[in-house]
């Protein structure tokens, strides 16, 4: 045996570059955001330029946060994760380099695509055809790393935390093939192979689980190494993490129909989408409560750490949405909220307050790390907790606002006069929300100044690691 | 037996299926074993300070 596996150090250097490219792409696609909610109180902001329309910049953004700032989260992390629970370093330094870099060409790609209007049109999965199939490389790639890892583990168990991201992973694969099989008829055009309700059907089995695995299953891969490792004590109960795990990846491929209440799929589906939907929350709050109660005897940490308040109150926002979301899924009170501003809100209550939030504590958990320093140990403490001050009220403006909106939306479309004709026309509801998209807009603009607070923190960080790392060895 | 009644044996399974999880994780026997597993990630600070020192050493 060699003393490199004798003596194993970790590849840190894979896991520093996707962390900085986290907070890049988070500060990307939070700016195409706030841009475009402003674009909702001023139309004029797209200049007349089609490049910069609201219909373009939008899957835009959904791309940017969702797979660039969230998908770097996930390969920094999950990296990082695999690594010092298996106690061993990645099976191929060049082959996660490889998947870092072609994450990051497609992302380019889509930066380029997508303003152009080159889109296959499938919500989540707008990206045309080549690009689909360069995904597939890269997770492929990123799959043979991350169970090569786990195959080549000192320890005997693998950590729970591995297992969601493993289900991660392993999902996401199967989604995107399925969902993307495409008959290309040009180098940027493709159709896709499903027709009517069957195509709508795979659509949103797609897009729930592009939420319930990319950015749940995921990002409790997260929760599960980071709150207790910031915590300084182990996960609340180990066997309830188990439990969480089997039941939360069998039943949520099932919930995606709720996204087609009331469509042309049959009302039989819709039922059963719905009810998947509402046993959903028994394994979301398990796993809630599992991550909460790892602070029980341990609150007052609260007090003094910031990056733990990031991940607690993380937790918070994804008890309310996955509560949020089931409620929303009943039929009854989707007649309701269907294609309002309150589907928006909820996203981003997970979107925001769970996802981007559990990524940033976790990030300022490792960076310092695999900078060489102590976790959590960032040039600025101080700056953390205006980073989480900006980044919690950023996230209530946005969905309060949202609520506000929604409800309202909700009713004035379905009010109707005695005569069984509607009280309002559709631009009366559009204009009674003007004051709540500019909420919105003010809401994710302080949630992006809060990304701009963690940049300067991350690069005087770099810049202060650095300077260690030359003085010591000038004492050497 | 037509493919109904497969739909429902597979219900049936996926409850055994869950029990049996929840039985083999809250046995009792199974107690210290995952009290362990859940400490596993503070017990590699060894590799994480020679990965640092390498890092340093690299430096030079």
């Amino acid at each position: 045996m060699s003393t490199a596996t004798e003596h194993p150090t970790y590849n840190y250097k894979v896991v520093k570059y996707f962390a900085i490219m986290t907070v890049v792409w988070g500060i990307v696609g939070m700016s195409l955001g706030v841009l475009i909610a402003s674009q909702l109180v001023w139309p004029e902001l797209n200049f007349e330029i089609p490049y910069l329309t609201f219909s373009r910049l939008r899957p835009l953004h959904t791309n940017a946060v969702i797979f660039a700032f969230g998908g770097c989260a996930l390969f920094a992390t999950s990296y990082y994760v695999v690594q010092r629970t298996c106690q061993a370093r990645l099976i191929s330094d060049s082959l996660a380099m490889f998947t870092f870099w072609g994450w990051q060409a497609i992302i380019v790609a889509a930066a380029i695509t997508l303003p152009l209007g080159l889109t296959s049109s499938k919500e989540y999965a707008e990206l045309e055809w080549p690009i689909d199939i360069a995904i597939t490389i890269v997770w492929i790639c990123y799959a043979i790393v991350f169970f090569g890892t786990i195959a080549k583990r000192s320890q005997k168990h693998i950590y729970v935390a591995n297992w969601f991201y493993g289900a991660f992973i392993i999902t996401i694969a199967v989604l995107h093939i399925f969902n993307s099989l495409a008959v290309p008829v040009s180098a940027f055009k493709s159709y896709s192979i499903y027709a009517g309700a069957i195509d709508a059907m795979v659509q949103w089995w797609y897009g729930h689980n592009a939420v319930g695995f990319f950015l749940t299953a995921g990002f409790l891969g997260i929760m599960y190494y980071f709150v207790p490792k910031q915590a300084g004590r182990p996960v609340y109960s180990y066997r309830l993490s188990i439990v969480h795990f089997w039941a939360l990846i069998s039943i949520y491929v099932w919930a995606g129909a709720h996204h087609l209440h009331y469509s042309a799929l049959p009302d039989w589906a819709q039922s059963a989408g719905m009810i998947m939907s509402l046993i959903l929350l028994a394994p979301s709050w398990g796993g809630m409560i599992n991550g909460m109660m790892t602070l029980s005897g341990a609150w007052h940490k609260l007090r003094t750490d910031p990056i733990l308040r990031f991940l607690v109150v993380s937790l918070s926002f994804y008890g309310m949405s996955t509560f949020e979301g089931p409620m929303m899924a009943i039929k009854t009170v989707n007649a309701l909220s269907h294609n309002t501003d309150w589907t928006v809100g909820h996203v981003h209550s997970g979107a925001l307050g769970w996802v981007a939030m559990v990524s940033i504590g976790a990030l300022y958990n490792l960076l310092p790390v695999v900078l060489g320093r102590k976790q959590g140990e960032m040039y600025s403490t101080k700056l953390i907790n205006v980073h989480f001050w900006l980044a919690t009220i950023g996230t209530v403006l946005y969905i309060v606002a949202m609520w506000v909106n929604g409800i309202m939306q909700g009713l004035m479309w379905r009010a109707v006069n005695a005569d069984g004709t509607l009280t309002y026309s559709f631009v009366e509801a559009l204009e009674a929300s003007y004051p709540g998209y500019f909420v919105r807009a003010l809401g994710g603009a302080i949630f992006l100044s809060g990304m701009l607070v963690m940049a300067y923190n991350t690069y005087k960080t770099v810049r202060g690691a650095n300077a260690e790392q030359q003085a010591k060895l000038a004492q050497a | 037996m037509d493919i109904n009644d497969v739909r429902g044996l597979g219900t049936i399974f996926a409850l055994i299926a869950f029990l049996g999880i929840i039985a083999w994780a809250y046995s009792s026997s199974r107690k210290s074993r995952f009290e362990d597993d859940a400490d596993m990630i503070f017990k590699d600070e060894q590799i994480a300070q020679r990965t640092a020192d390498a890092e340093r050493e690299k430096n030079d």
